[in-house]
């Protein structure tokens, strides 16, 4: 038996961390190349370690749908020390992670990187707090590698500063304190309640505890779930998104795009091992809260989409659509049955995530021209000489592609077919497997609320086809004389997220079963608690001769 | 001692959430520390509440748990209190930042019309 690979599952989070720590060695505006060898290389081992952890967790027999691999942060013992706990779900967004995170780092190449100081360091330490917050199985851990994903959120936000920057990164971060507090107010009272921080050990004390001490576990529940829909986005906690996804530079708002999925992350994982399946008196704890909150969120994105004019707050709403459409199926997935709803939804939350990444990139080379962001764009342009910068070093930067236009209308139009969930992309499977799952009879939920989010999940796609094809029109089809000068660097990155997305759809089958063998994971809480509590020690194990 | 603490948790939480919605930068980050002085307390008291109980048992033999305090609360407190700490720090420059930018401490950046 060899111990290395077992040492993979933490390689996410000290690759990133070690990456960002060395960056600061090289301070120097000079060094920036080793900065850059750094930056991608961690980048592209987060890719493959993420790979061959998806690899790991879903070709391992050992259970249905519930092959896993835990790490006990020096070999304590389970219910005492800090596990990390690689799942599907948690495997499936590692690499999520990394897909996103090299686009935006290429994009970031075309000039965004030079806007201001460590840009690269606090990337990679973004890269860190996602990808443990991913792996942790400790509840106070989630906190602490939430609050590393979130100072360097506020940093990464004002990367290239700026009046408009600054506003929105006060809000911002006042949000993101007020939210955290609230965070340690639910951890703690879970811990009061149940004198446990390990999930599995928490999910498997749930259906024993006495019922005097049931509301305040519920209670607790509840404001630690106000510290994640805040962060997912959920109406009426979503006020300042739009407006700091749209503040902040195209790189940073591409990876951003994934900031809300933690939250969505978190909320269905805790949901289903605290109040899912198998938790006694308290199964479904919150799911009313967490449909109807969904579904307004999805109606605020709608509105949202289809009231404003400007491009980049238009995308925050379309973010606010997707995570409030996971939000509602989980909600759904949490009142009972829902496996091939909640399937459905984990393939729409990848599909849309991808391509409102790439629709951040594609912001502003698509209002360089025109418009408030391209105002506010080309001043900080201006200060920082971003339009000079690809003739000083890299000659492939400087590569203004010929038919720019096009390649820009048809990523655009790429973009648009996912999110509005048309065919044939993968945004239209995904809800297709929703609808469908819910069709079926899947659910156990009163009707009323099936067809209520159905209804919605349909306008929501009108919605978004209406908002976007009116931008669309007016950037490309009215525009006059100049045609937009677009860097091969800053369309590259959000095709190549968009091939990402057609090659998920053309394999749809496949992604669909790794998705329907994670929803029936999730809906056995079991499996996690067990496996999680019976994680063997290394010292434990034999000791083998050829180590 | 359960009512002066809990009673001081309560005030030190209201205070904060009220000086939180003002529009004011400055009061905004002495609300936040006061609402963070009330989470550490209550992280604190979700511990139980003891008196001269050590945190740390002594080596080998029988220990009463009793006579012990719970050490985790402890151990959170000392993580929240460096990360509110830390976070409060980098609010306070941002907050600099935003004024000088706009030439106001209101949390919009600019006076509400009259």
């Amino acid at each position: 038996m060899t111990v290395t690979p077992e040492h993979l599952i933490i390689a996410p989070i000290l690759i990133p961390f070690i990456a960002g720590a060395l960056m600061l060695l090289y301070g120097d505006e000079r060094q920036r190349k080793a900065r850059l060898a750094l930056s991608f290389g961690s980048a592209f081992a987060l890719l493959l370690v993420a790979l061959e952890l998806l690899q790991r967790a879903s070709q391992n027999p050992l259970a249905e749908g519930g092959a896993m691999g835990f790490y006990l942060l020096g070999d304590w013992a389970t219910p005492y020390g800090i596990v990390l706990v690689l799942d599907r779900l948690s495997a499936m967004m590692l690499v999520l992670v990394a897909v996103l995170a090299i686009p935006a780092l290429i994009y970031s190449l075309a000039g965004w990187q030079r806007q201001g100081q460590h840009f690269h360091a606090l990337f990679q330490f973004l890269l860190m707090g996602l990808n443990g917050a991913f792996l942790t199985g400790d509840l106070f851990n989630l906190f602490v590698f939430f609050e590393v994903l979130l100072a360097a959120s506020y940093g990464l936000l004002l990367h290239g500063s700026g009046p408009f920057r600054a506003r929105a990164g006060l809000h911002y971060i006042a949000v993101n304190l007020t939210a955290s507090l609230m965070f340690l107010i639910g951890v703690s009272l879970i811990y009061g309640v149940t004198g446990t921080l390990n999930m599995a050990h928490l999910a498997g004390l749930i259906p024993t505890l006495p019922d005097a001490d049931r509301p305040l576990l519920h209670a607790g529940g509840a404001i630690l779930a106000l510290a994640f829909l805040v962060k997912a986005g959920m109406w009426p906690l979503s006020f300042w998104l739009p407006s700091a996804y749209m503040a902040g530079a195209p790189p940073v708002a591409a990876i951003f795009a994934i900031m809300t999925k933690v939250g969505v992350y978190a909320v269905l994982r805790l949901s289903m091992l605290m109040f899912g399946p198998g938790a006694g008196p308290s199964i479904g704890v919150g799911a009313e809260v967490l449909m109807a909150g969904g579904m307004l969120t999805v109606l605020f994105g709608m509105l949202g989409v289809l009231g404003t004019q400007t491009l980049g707050r238009m995308a925050g709403h379309l973010v606010l659509i997707s995570s409030g459409t996971v939000l509602a199926v989980i909600g759904f997935a949490l009142a009972g049955g829902g496996g091939a709803v909640l399937a459905g939804g984990l393939y729409y939350l990848v599909g849309s995530t991808l391509a409102s990444s790439a629709l951040f990139l594609l912001l502003e080379p698509m209002s360089r021209e025109d418009g408030d962001i391209a105002a506010m764009l080309a001043l900080t342009a201006d200060a920082y000489g971003i339009e000079d910068a690809p003739e000083d070093e890299d000659a492939t930067a400087g590569l203004a592609i010929p038919g720019s236009l096009a390649l820009l209308s048809l990523c655009f139009a790429g973009c648009l077919l996912v999110l509005a969930g048309m065919p044939p992309l993968a945004g239209f499977v995904g809800k297709v497997a929703i609808l469908s799952g819910i069709l079926a009879g899947d659910l156990s939920v009163p009707q009323d609320w099936a067809w209520a989010f159905m209804a919605l999940l349909l306008a929501s796609g009108l919605g978004t086809l209406i908002g976007l094809v009116r931008v669309g029109v007016q950037v490309f089809w009215t525009t006059e004389g100049s045609v937009p000068k677009v860097w091969a660097l800053e369309v590259g990155p959000p095709a190549a997220l968009l091939l990402l997305v057609v090659a998920m759809t053309i394999r749809a089958e496949d992604v669909m079963r790794y998705m329907e063998a994670t929803s029936r994971a999730l809906h056995s809480p079991p499996v996690y608690t067990t496996g999680v509590s019976l994680a063997p020690r290394i010292a434990d194990q034999p000791e083998d001769a050829s180590e | 001692m359960e009512i002066v603490l809990s009673a001081a948790i309560g005030i030190l939480a209201a205070s904060g959430a009220w000086l939180l919605m003002r529009p004011r930068t400055f009061q905004v980050i002495v609300g936040l520390c006061l609402l963070s002085y009330a989470v550490n307390l209550f992280i604190f008291s979700m511990g139980r509440l003891t008196v001269g109980a050590p945190a740390i048992m002594p080596k080998g033999g029988f220990v009463n748990p009793d006579a012990f305090a719970d050490p985790i609360p402890q151990a959170l407190v000392l993580t929240a209190i460096v990360i509110s700490f830390a976070t409060t720090a980098l609010f306070l420059v941002v907050m600099i930042v935003a004024r000088g930018f706009s030439g106001t401490d209101h949390v919009d950046g600019q006076e509400r019309n009259p």
